[in-house]
């Protein structure tokens, strides 16, 4: 709409002329100056300007729905009234029937491990593997290794994959799934293993597990300009080919490789786009978009406060103490805005909890669960209602015990 | 009347000053329009509509004696008398009303910012609905736009909202049994659905021409359903007022000046149309003397553009909100929570509004 031609808008011929003469073509030129800006550039009266200015307005203006119409439109176009079932029952009664369409939904977990910190990381990632490896391992619950429960996001994401590529008779979305993979993380195999021990009936037919693994396309870029090539590739074939759910596994990855800091300056303008451009497809194609993003420690010098709680300090009983690690979402407050709903994976005293931390339907919820070989499975569908902004923080005990605990495990 | 304050064409302005007309006197009025066209080598329709222009521009410069001393100006008595009729949205808490002066005010533009998922969209989502409160049950009766530039609008939780909103009204009410029955068939979720006009934006362009648009759209929906009663638009959430502005701007001096027309035009229609309007910001952080606070985006001189800010913040483990600006109330902080039900007061109940 931002680039709907002024000559086509039909104004009268001479003021289109005289648009047209000083380069201003769409109504994105139009209407991103002020009126009296327009008056000098254009040499035209007030009244003219005004009108000419109204007219364009009214062209380019969306149509408005009211909440009735869009709730029975949803009703009645979208299967599931909008909505992929995580199935897990407890998320899917607060989300009000699972991700909602048309929105940005973030999955948080610890990645822990900094990327200088290699001979570490070679290590968690044996360890990953011998734990894949391990079909029934049921994890211990003192097991706090940060790249478990990032694979227990990347689970997740390869669930949800199969859920929205199953036929819609298993309560599916029928739908092909992009999967843009930027750690290199998936696994195909370990995917349909979920599959085979989720959802047995299906699998156990005759190549549907090939079906299925073929519905997903899974997209490794190996840079933020090549993401955001294929992004761009993206939103045209999303409507051709039945797209019903796009992955990012995970923003951070890409975003922090290239740039540091949270509040640095030189980020902004790239997040940005990548912000606003993911929103509307989500918006434009109406499907579910799931993006992963990573955890970082919250430094000391964060701000938390606003000026008026500053001033009057002593006397607001505030800023608890933080004394564990305490972790937060990276990419900073402004990423943090654009997301409609966050969901927390993290781990508190041992045991493991899904919290729902941002939602504009269900209220701040956490559900302890568990890991089994069909992937995560809640202790109980009743959450735990969390007060205050605990809900934002991520609880997961320091890298030290993870490299302890390798050294018990390997040996 | 100066020429150069006249909303002409530049280049008409320019061939009039260096004709000499710098001020528009009464001679000018006296010479036909013909003798201008020679003068001023422009043609007689355009010498016409000058004409035209300049006559009215100083009629509303001349003193009208007769009324105002000043055109178009009130007395402050006069304002008194009209405050006492202002109307006020209820948030559904009792102590945020209690230090908003009784609700979110119409006529005015308050902005209403938040840390993410403080529940500023949920605020709105509940004013969106209060403002349908029928008017024999203390509210506006009035119907809704809700301009959502993030996507974060969500109709089941509107719907959730409203029939914890209707509970309540008939709740609050005793009424005879028939009564009752009367007054929960006409109450309706559906209805309060029906009475919310949703617009999505996709980018700033349509926010700005939604914006310049509003004007149009709310008079031309002023007289629907006038068969039973008379609906008025009676209050605009724009939810968030920052989305788009955030990401696509690259001059900021021009998305200054952009932004200060959009709340000119708010605030004007506002006044017009005695209807409140609200803005949802969003924060970010500002380096202050020597250590990082929230605060809220779009900067300093956006700051400015807003009669009322209300800060949503957390203290401790409560919501809190916080009058950081407004000419007529007192600057104070309350808590509120956010429930099933919508915005509430917080759970504890006891007083604990503080004066700062």
């Amino acid at each position: 709409m931002a680039n709907k031609l002024i000559s086509q808008m039909g104004l009268s011929k001479s003021t289109a002329n005289i648009f047209a003469a000083r380069n201003i073509l769409t109504a994105k030129d139009a209407l991103s100056t002020t009126e009296f800006e327009l008056m000098e550039l254009l040499d035209m009266g007030m009244a003219e300007v005004t009108s000419a200015v109204a007219h364009i307005s009214e062209s380019v203006c969306p149509l408005y729905q009211t909440a009735l119409s869009l709730m029975e439109e949803r009703a009645k176009n979208e299967y599931l009234t909008g909505h992929l079932p995580t199935r897990l029952k407890g998320l899917d009664e607060a989300l009000c029937g699972g991700i909602p369409f048309g929105a940005l939904t973030e999955l948080v977990g610890p990645a822990g491990i900094g990327k200088t910190q290699t001979p570490v990381r070679k290590v968690v990632q044996l360890l990953a593997q011998v734990v894949e490896l391990e079909e029934e391992v049921d994890i211990a619950p003192d097991v706090n290794l940060s790249i478990l429960s990032r694979s227990i996001a990347l689970q997740f994401c390869m669930k949800l994959s199969l859920l929205a590529a199953l036929p819609t008779s298993f309560g599916g979305l029928n739908g092909r799934v992009i999967y843009i993979d930027v750690e290199s993380k998936f696994s195909s195999r370990r995917m349909i293993e979920i599959g085979a021990k989720s959802f047995p009936e299906i699998f156990h037919l005759e190549g549907t597990a090939q079906e299925m693994a073929g519905r997903i396309l899974v997209l490794q870029p190996a840079s933020l300009s090549e993401f955001t090539e294929s992004l761009q590739q993206i939103k045209l074939s999303l409507l051709q080919h039945q797209v019903k759910l796009l992955i990012i596994d995970s923003m951070a990855g890409l975003v922090s490789g290239e740039y540091e800091r949270d509040a640095g300056a030189p980020r902004q303008p790239s997040l940005g786009w990548h912000i606003s451009f993911i929103k509307s497809l989500a918006e434009f194609s109406r499907i579910p978009i799931v993006v992963t993003n990573q955890v970082r420690s919250q430094s000391s010098d964060e701000a938390r406060q606003y000026h008026f709680q500053v001033q009057s300090g002593g006397e607001s009983a505030e800023v608890p103490a933080r004394l564990d690690s305490h972790l937060v979402a990276a990419l900073g407050i402004h990423w943090a805005h654009a997301v409609t709903i966050r969901l927390v994976l993290e781990t508190n005293s041992g045991q493991r909890f899904m919290k729902v931390a941002k939602s504009p339907i269900s209220p701040p919820l956490a559900f302890p669960f568990i890991i089994t070989s069909s992937g995560i499975s809640f202790l109980s569908d009743d959450g735990i209602e969390v007060l205050g902004p605990e809900i934002h923080t991520i609880h997961f005990q320091g890298h030290n015990d993870i490299i302890d605990l390798n050294r018990e495990r390997l040996q | 009347m100066e020429v150069s304050r006249l909303p002409l064409a530049p280049s008409q302005k320019a061939k009039l000053i260096s004709a000499g007309y710098t001020i528009m006197s009464f001679h000018l009025f006296c010479l036909n329009s013909s003798y201008h066209c020679t003068d001023l080598n422009i043609s007689d329709t355009e010498a016409l509509e000058i004409l035209k222009l300049a006559s009215q521009s100083c009629r509303v410069d001349r003193l009208d004696g007769s009324h105002a001393i000043v055109n178009g100006a009130q007395t402050a008595w006069d304002m008194l008398h009209e405050e006492e009729f202002i109307t006020r949205i209820t948030t559904s808490s009792a102590d945020l009303d209690n230090i908003l002066g009784g609700g979110i005010c119409c006529k005015e533009v308050t902005e209403i910012g938040g840390v993410p998922g403080i529940g500023k969209t949920q605020l709105g989502i509940q004013l969106a609905v209060n403002v349908q409160i029928p008017a024999d049950r203390g509210g506006l009766e009035g119907k809704a736009i809700y301009i959502d530039t993030e996507g974060s609008f969500m109709v089941e939780r509107a719907s959730q909202i409203a029939e914890a909103c209707i509970e309540d009204v008939l709740k609050n009410y005793v009424f005879q049994r028939k009564e009752y029955q009367a007054c929960q068939d006409e109450m309706q979720p559906k209805t309060f659905l029906a009475n919310i006009f949703y617009f999505r934006i996709c980018s700033y362009t349509e926010q700005i021409a939604l914006i310049n648009y509003l004007d149009t759209f709310i008079a031309q929906h002023k007289d629907v359903g006038i068969a039973v009663h008379a609906m008025f638009v009676k209050v605009v959430i724009l939810d968030s007022v920052t989305f788009h502005f955030r990401q696509d701007f690259d001059d900021l001096a021009l998305r200054t000046r952009v932004l200060s027309g959009m709340a000119l035009k708010l605030m004007k229609l506002a006044k017009k149309f005695s209807l409140a309007v609200v803005l949802l910001n969003q924060v970010t952080t500002k380096f202050v003397e020597g250590s990082f606070q929230l605060t809220l985006a779009l900067g300093d001189s956006w700051s400015h553009s807003c009669t009322n800010r209300v800060i949503l913040y957390w203290n401790g483990n409560e919501r809190y909100a916080y009058i950081d600006k407004s000419p007529s109330l007192r600057s104070a902080s309350t808590p509120y929570s956010v429930t099933v039900k919508g915005i509430r007061d917080a759970a504890s109940h006891c007083k604990r509004i503080r004066m700062m």
